[in-house]
């Protein structure tokens, strides 16, 4: 058994390592960077150890411009993308011809380059000198006015960008949810029309319950994703998200290090922890929410 | 509710070009009185289960009718058709506990129908008393055994107080032991409440065990339909004889010439009112009586004691399969010295079948050389 278990560390010490350079010590060194305040790269040095720069974050305009777009960003796309998920999974599970060709045109955007979808969502949205962008020919015949969805108000942008991450995650999200759908078995659905049960009531009391697990999975990931939002957001408004109005928590921790106003390892870290703070919070009561809706 | 069936028949449509249409039931007529337990019996694939699933209206027929009683549900939803179904896997929902899922075909009723929740509780507890399972209200499927989810079905499919009850392999998911308590109990419950019962089975020790009659299927086609014991006397045809009864009937060739039965150069049964002619013989391993001057030459191969049975295991030239099994009893022992066993036949455990057609020739004043 010792022997065995000498061996067993043995086999685990590659990985046991790699994570423990390149996952854990970043991890601790995050931490300790977050309550060092004024830390130097070239010089290696810091002034005091203490609670300064989660103050001086917490008191960022653009930290808390970032919080605010995040969490809206956390609110409006994760139950909208897993409820539109849940819908088309469900239609396609019901239809059987060209459920193969759906399937794949809605698996399209998941194989598609984040920056090449923003492209085409500019070319949608955009308005230029020459166009106002394809939705507001749409808008403009129904009778509205053009909105500059790039560059205008806050709420279009936020809008575009929220449809922008909806339909990236989407196909996955579809995928999972048909997957689940299929698995579930075809007795139990037999034994349900047998009784009589209206469609309503085995979606809600047999489908819904038995793909729940998928569901909880998608919705803590979804959050965990959510948070982290950061590429999508430079597809669409370009690397000035400050100036855009619509940076993000991990856009904000990449400006503090790497962007024009940059070279603030301090401030990135104490961001970062408060990014992992608040992920890990959500996370928690999710787990704690499905634990007791799901039957298993 | 007598439950009649006229005509039946089900072809599923040819799956892509290169496979054929299938018909898995094939002009299926036969009546099951008021109150009986039927089997249906057959190989996996004969049209057993879609025959259920017809019944209960899960699959539609392509002709043919359905009766229950003097309804004719053929085109009624499943649910109209007032049938309780237990499925192979139970099919019971894991996120439910056993009064939930016992409660849940309950709580579809609607309008006139609809029940007080106290009367609903009142059916629930009646159901599970019927399978002994009160104690086990609160329970998730998944912290029963299987003998408990198969009563939990049972109840679930009782408490609507169906016309029919329909069990699809009701006993294929229990091991052994189980499988002989539960067919008791199905039998019991079914006495009990005198609900008309079908069940599907493979398995021919459980229809001839539990049901008043039995209904032999193979490839769609209904072979035979009578009470167990009859089927097992007098079966229509050779796959009838070979599908009941364990171990199988021991199946020779053989040919009838003058009135006598000869297998190979033995003679070993006289008898009346068949043509000459190349037959089968079907021989039941109960029908062996080994004697020293017996007609019947075997090569002797093993003996197996079995608790009250003897097996005697030999083989013959003309026999279809590699061992013909004898059953006797242990007072007549027999001497396992010599290389050869020499048999005497029981004329009522030797069946004739026509050697192409397979179907049964019947004969008369059988006599024992």
């Amino acid at each position: 058994m010792e022997k065995n278990n000498r061996k067993a560390w043995l086999y685990l010490l590659p990985a046991i390592l790699f994570l423990a350079a390149f996952m854990v010590y970043p991890l601790i060194d995050v931490f300790i960077y977050s309550v060092e305040e004024g830390y130097n790269f070239a010089s290696q040095t810091y002034f005091d150890v203490g609670l300064y720069n989660f103050s001086y974050v917490l008191h960022d305009p653009y930290f808390l411009q970032a919080l605010k777009n995040t969490l809206l960003m956390v609110i409006i796309t994760v139950p909208i993308s897993t409820g539109l998920a849940l819908l088309i999974s469900v239609g396609l599970s019901s239809i059987t011809a060209l459920r193969k060709l759906y399937q794949t045109i809605y698996f399209l955007p998941y194989v598609t380059n984040t920056l090449a979808v923003g492209l085409v969502f500019m070319v949608l949205f955009q308005k230029t000198a020459y166009t106002d962008g394809l939705v507001n020919l749409l808008i403009n015949w129904f009778g509205g006015e053009s909105v500059d969805f790039i560059d205008g108000p806050y709420w279009a942008k936020m809008l575009v960008l929220c449809i922008y991450i909806i339909w990236v995650v989407l196909p996955f999200k579809i995928l999972l949810l048909t997957s689940a759908l299929s698995s579930v078995d075809e007795s139990y659905y037999n034994a349900a029309r047998v009784d009589g049960t209206s469609s309503f009531r085995t979606f809600y009391k047999i489908t819904l319950p038995m793909i729940s697990p998928t569901i909880f999975y998608l919705i803590i990931t979804g959050f965990i994703g959510a948070f982290k939002e950061y590429s999508d957001a430079v597809a669409l408004f370009g690397t000035d998200l400050n100036a855009a109005e619509m940076n993000t928590i991990v856009g904000y921790v990449y400006d503090m290090l790497y962007g024009d106003s940059g070279g603030y390892p301090s401030y990135a870290s104490a961001a970062a922890v408060i990014l992992f703070a608040v992920v890990l919070t959500i996370t928690c009561i999710n787990l704690l929410i499905s634990r007791k809706h799901t039957y298993y | 509710m007598k439950v009649v069936l006229e005509h039946l028949t089900k072809q599923f449509p040819a799956r892509g070009r290169k496979s054929a249409e299938v018909t898995a039931v094939n002009d299926l007529t036969f009546e099951i009185p008021d109150g009986k337990l039927v089997g249906l019996l057959g190989p996996s694939g004969c049209g057993k289960s879609t025959t259920l699933f017809m019944i209960c209206g899960l699959q539609t027929p392509t002709a043919g009718k359905i009766y229950f009683g003097e309804d004719d549900v053929t085109n009624l939803p499943p649910e109209n058709r007032g049938v309780g179904v237990v499925f192979q896997n139970y099919a019971l929902y894991p996120h439910l506990t056993v009064r939930e899922n016992i409660l849940f075909p309950l709580q579809n009723f609607k309008g006139k129908d609809k029940l007080s929740k106290a009367e609903m509780d009142r059916r629930a507890q009646e159901a599970a008393r019927l399978v002994q399972i009160e104690d086990l209200m609160e329970r998730k499927p998944n912290e029963l055994s299987g003998g408990q989810q198969q009563r939990v079905a049972i109840a679930r499919a009782m408490v609507k107080m169906p016309r029919v009850l329909l069990l699809d392999e009701p006993l294929s998911n229990l091991d052994a032991r189980l499988r002989l308590q539960t067919r008791e109990e199905i039998r019991r419950i079914q006495k009990q409440t005198g609900i008309t019962t079908i069940f599907v089975t493979h398995d021919q020790d459980e229809a001839m065990s539990i049901s008043d009659e039995i209904v032999v299927m193979k490839l769609g086609v209904a072979q035979q339909i009578g009470r167990p014991q009859e089927i097992y006397d007098d079966p229509v045809n050779l796959f009838v004889a070979k599908f009941l009864g364990t171990p199988p009937i021991n199946t020779f060739r053989g040919r009838v010439t003058g009135g006598r039965l000869y297998i190979g150069e033995d003679a070993v049964l006289t008898l009346d009112g068949v043509a000459d002619q190349e037959v089968s013989v079907g021989i039941r391993p109960e029908g062996f009586v080994p004697r020293q001057d017996g007609p019947l030459h075997c090569h002797l191969s093993g003996v197996e004691v079995m608790g009250r049975d003897v097996s005697i295991l030999s083989t013959n030239p003309q026999s279809d399969n590699p061992t013909v099994r004898a059953i006797i009893n242990t007072e007549s022992r027999v001497g396992t010295a010599s290389e050869t066993v020499r048999f005497a036949l029981k004329p009522a455990k030797v069946l004739l079948f026509h050697r192409e057609t397979e179907e049964r020739i019947p004969f008369q004043n059988g006599q024992a050389l």
